[in-house]
């Protein structure tokens, strides 16, 4: 059983990993949300989270920009984007790594659609944001600190 | 049932550039209420974009995207009076659809 376990761990992430979970029998078909990532949204740690996303250890780079205020205010609306210049991006993550579960929101691109995405979060504390993208299979990621002040002094 | 998103979606050099705001509460299952008993988790799950009937972006949310959630994207392609249809799905299974056309 444990060893069924790891290679099912191990098989891989998003949809696929949803299936082959549901095949093995470790989750019916009734708890998966259809096709959404369970596995990646309910990982408390951000290690757990790119595990889940199958994109192990990403390398930082200065071709993905993540943006957002420096200080926050308003911890409830937060806007953030991500943009990158690296070629055949196909899917972007938005990982805030203080909040109760890292991974906010992932976008799948198809070809055509630009690698430029902007959203608003929830950041319950100060915290790094991380976008991660998958260009040409790999993964890459930023990094940017947002502090939050619930005070709304600005300070 | 929900009430309706607001979509704008504008062409610029061949690249075509979408905003949508999404009314929806986004409980992500941790507030508690007055009483306090735990509100549960309500929140968008999945939200699709379609161009003409071509996928142009498709996303999983989890509950840290804010209340009534944003999102800006761009395209290559689309031109003036074309479709575009944006689908949402949340955690109860409630779902909505909205168009809106270039301009």
């Amino acid at each position: 059983m444990n060893t069924q376990r790891r290679n099912v761990l191990k098989a891989g992430s998003g949809a696929a990993l949803m299936t082959v979970l549901a095949a093995a029998g470790i989750i019916t078909p009734g708890m998966a949300l259809a096709d959404w990532n369970k596995a990646a949204f309910d990982a408390k740690s951000m290690a757990d989270t790119l595990k889940a996303l199958g994109a192990g250890a990403p390398a930082d780079s200065k071709d993905v920009q993540v943006t957002g205020p420096d200080i926050a205010e308003n911890g409830a609306v937060v806007p953030v984007g991500v943009a990158s210049t690296l070629p055949n991006i196909t899917m972007v993550a938005i990982l805030i790594e203080k909040n109760p579960n890292a991974l906010a929101a992932t976008f799948v691109l198809p070809e055509g659609t630009e690698a430029s995405v902007q959203t608003r979060v929830k950041m319950g504390q100060t915290s790094n944001i991380y976008a991660l993208v998958k260009s040409d299979g790999k993964f890459f990621m930023a990094t940017k600190e947002i502090k939050v002040t619930l005070g709304g002094c600005g300070g | 049932m929900a009430n309706p998103m607001k979509i704008r979606a504008a062409n610029k050099d061949g690249v075509t550039e979408v905003k949508v705001l999404v009314s929806h509460e986004m409980e992500t299952g941790q507030r508690k209420d007055s009483a306090g008993a735990v509100v549960p988790a309500w929140f968008i799950t999945e939200l699709t974009a379609k161009h003409n009937d071509k996928l142009v972006l498709s996303s999983e949310f989890g509950p840290s995207v804010s209340k009534n959630p944003y999102l800006a994207f761009k395209f290559k392609g689309g031109a003036k009076g074309d479709k575009i249809v944006v689908s949402w799905k949340d955690n109860k299974g409630d779902t909505r659809s909205d168009e809106a056309v270039i301009g």
